[in-house]
């Protein structure tokens, strides 16, 4: 087991791979496109995930408690990869488990009070870490590589999924994915960015990052929607819409605007959670709904960290005091009223249970859902635009 | 300087240096061709041999704008100030200060009522000498107030916009402007009132991605930087050179994103031609 781990497990992956790979050119549109510039994104999880391993401690190769319930919810040949804070949690775990195949080879009746008290000992750890997060630890959190993303979302809540392709005008965006299927027994329509989860599917999906056809896509099919009567669930994670040429050729500005315009029109109720990033205009292009709903390690911004750093300190670097001062986590957001709901993660963040995960979105969707039911389309309207206007006036 | 301005008040000094005025000449920052600065502010601070079109100030605009220079100042509403209670190298409070007393506004918006060649209109103006006009809670609020009173004298609405985008120091509460102001842009387009954009040097980020791309009829200002994106963060993206015009108000026009391009000089009569046309009010004799 602990070879067969060791063969397939990502952290083995060498990291210059990745690295070389980014370096080469991709055609995106009509323009050639450097991948140097998403070095960051491709490998946020080899960054975030990497310290440098001990001998005694060989935890990146080791195997770890999961339930079948959550293997089947990992992702293949992945082992649990850590984010830098989380390097004490790491090691306890590590040394649960090295004890736990040591009692598997049959000396456990000697060491199962030590690993009994080790295990308590790591949980407590992990909850404690994970009650306490600072802005640019959920910074890390909401970006992680094994976070749920839209499709596993669909996958897990979603029945009959059909996926609606294209604008009708350009093209189409497989940044933000649209379609209609059945949730919980109402038919509805789901929207949201697919950030993908391995190279191939992050350039397909362009890292989450829509283009105008993404957007005009979505506000299509919103009338689609309206017309039908189907409630609209939109799940945002992207890091903001694309910033390229291509797409302000054809009006990134114009297509956001309107995606938000035809959100606010909407008779039928909407309802979004944040999941991951909400990162700026390429979000509230779809958030703009009836009820606002966002997981509890998730974060929603103005722009980035990043950028906001290069804006106001003029230093990229300064991320980490930008996640601070602008008040991006969902603790703070339900206290300003930007949101109406925090949705509560497994103990360790979405990414250590992503069925679980995915099912209380799932049932916090739900419930808001049922409330907005009984409205009239012009109720619905009428509060949805009120709720808005109302934001920031009693800050 | 000598030792006597460096321990006299701040106030005292700057009444003493009022020898020469330093910007007498302006520069174009495009031909480089020096004008008389009368020139200039006669000519409303276009460049009269390269056609570059520099910041006009809100005042000056508004004066123009108005028949016979005459207009009513509206009183822009209180919004929450600093939510977040911001600091980056400096308060975001002493920030405000410092900027209010540089432009005796309140605020980047500015909100105005009179007669356009004798039809009612209401006036919005973004001065991007605020905090490069960037969308906060005051903007969004003072935007939202415009719309509401263009809505309440049932005339039509004129919006020149410039701006840096979202104001970073007050966080969410800056996005959240975007759904705000878009909601008031509903409310004119439901009770057929006319909204017009004049897009000025520059308008980018979230105020081109709500109201400045709602409009009926979107007009920019020759040469306008108008865009999503800035340049730098796209020339980042894509590590290339970004082609010649590039979001500018020329390049716009032609990728179908506004209606014209006009010359400040032909801004005012453009305006009111559209606004005679779309609220079938025919225009009194011996109008241009």
């Amino acid at each position: 087991m602990k070879e067969l781990l060791r063969g397939g497990n990502c952290s083995s992956r060498p990291r210059a791979l990745l690295m070389s790979r980014a370096k080469n050119q991709i055609v995106f549109g009509k323009g050639r496109v450097r991948l140097r510039q998403f070095q960051q994104f491709l490998d946020f999880g080899e960054r975030n995930r990497q310290f440098p391993p001990s001998p005694a401690t060989d935890y990146l190769t080791m195997t770890f408690p999961v339930s079948p319930q959550d293997q089947a919810a990992l992702r293949p040949a992945s082992a649990r990869s850590y984010l830098d804070f989380e390097k004490p949690v790491a090691e306890l775990e590590a040394k649960v488990q090295e004890l736990r195949s040591l009692a598997a080879d049959g000396e456990g009746v000697q060491i199962s009070d030590e690993l009994f008290r080790l295990e308590g000992k790591s949980e407590k750890a992990l909850a404690d870490l994970y009650a306490s997060l600072t802005p640019w630890q959920k910074t890390q959190v909401a970006r992680h590589p094994q976070r749920p993303h839209f499709t596993d979302y669909v996958k897990g809540l979603i029945t009959d999924f059909s996926p609606l392709s294209g604008d009708r005008q350009f093209g189409e965006d497989a940044a933000l994915i649209c379609g209609l299927g059945w949730f919980r027994g109402y038919a509805v329509c789901v929207m949201g960015q697919e950030k993908g989860t391995d190279t191939a599917a992050r350039i397909k999906h362009n890292f989450g990052m829509a283009r105008p056809e993404g957007y005009r896509k979505a506000v299509r099919v919103m009338q689609l929607a309206a017309r039908f009567n189907l409630p609209v669930i939109s799940l945002v994670d992207t890091p903001g819409a694309f910033p390229g040429v291509d797409a302000e050729e054809r009006g990134q500005a114009e297509a956001i605007a309107r995606a938000t315009d035809a959100s606010l029109s909407l008779g039928v109720p909407n309802i979004a959670a944040i999941v991951g990033e909400g990162g700026s205009g390429g979000a509230i292009a779809i958030a703009t709904c009836n009820r606002v709903l966002m997981l509890e390690h998730a974060i929603y911004t103005v722009a980035s960290p990043e950028a906001s750093a290069s804006i106001l300190w003029r230093d990229a670097a300064k991320a980490e005091d930008a996640a601070t001062t602008m008040k991006i986590t969902a603790q703070d957001l339900y206290r300003f009223g930007i949101i109406d709901a925090i949705i509560a993660e497994p103990v360790g963040g979405a990414h250590r249970d992503p069925a679980a995960a995915i099912q209380a979105v799932g049932d916090a969707v739900q419930r808001a859902l049922e409330g907005l039911l009984p409205l009239s389309h012009e109720e619905i309207r009428r509060s949805r635009a009120d709720k808005f206007l109302a934001i920031g006036r009693t800050v | 300087m000598n030792w006597i301005s460096n321990v006299m008040p701040p106030k005292v000094r700057s009444f003493l240096r009022r020898e020469t005025p330093e910007n007498l000449w302006v520069k174009c920052p495009e031909s480089g061709e020096l004008v008389f600065h009368k020139d200039l502010e006669a000519n409303l601070f276009v460049v009269p041999g390269s056609g570059y079109h520099m910041r006009l100030s809100p005042k000056a605009r508004l004066a123009n704008l108005f028949d016979e220079g005459i207009y009513e100042d509206l009183p822009t509403p209180d919004a929450p100030v600093d939510p977040l209670k911001f600091r980056d190298v400096k308060r975001y409070t002493d920030r405000l200060k410092e900027y209010r007393a540089k432009t005796e506004a309140q605020d980047c918006v500015k909100l105005a009522a009179g007669r356009l060649e004798g039809m009612e209109i209401v006036a919005a103006i973004q001065d991007f000498d605020f905090l490069a006009g960037s969308l906060g809670m005051a903007a969004g609020e003072a935007i939202i107030t415009g719309m509401t009173t263009a809505l309440n004298r049932r005339a039509p609405f004129i919006i020149f916009t410039a701006s840096g985008g979202a104001r970073m120091q007050e966080g969410i509460f800056s996005l959240m402007q975007m759904p705000r102001t878009t909601i008031a842009v509903q409310r004119l387009r439901e009770a057929n009132l006319p909204y017009i954009v004049v897009l000025t040097n520059p308008t980018t980020g979230g105020v081109t991605a709500s109201y400045a791309m709602l409009g009926d009829i979107h007009i920019a200002e020759p040469g306008a930087v108008i865009g999503f994106a800035g340049p730098r963060v796209i020339e980042q993206t894509i590590r290339e050179r970004l082609p010649e015009g590039f979001q500018r108000a020329e390049y716009l026009e032609s990728h179908g994103m506004i209606d014209m391009v006009v010359q400040r000089q032909d801004m005012r009569a453009t305006l009111a031609r559209l606004c005679s046309i779309l609220t079938r009010t025919p225009r009194a004799a011996g109008a241009a």
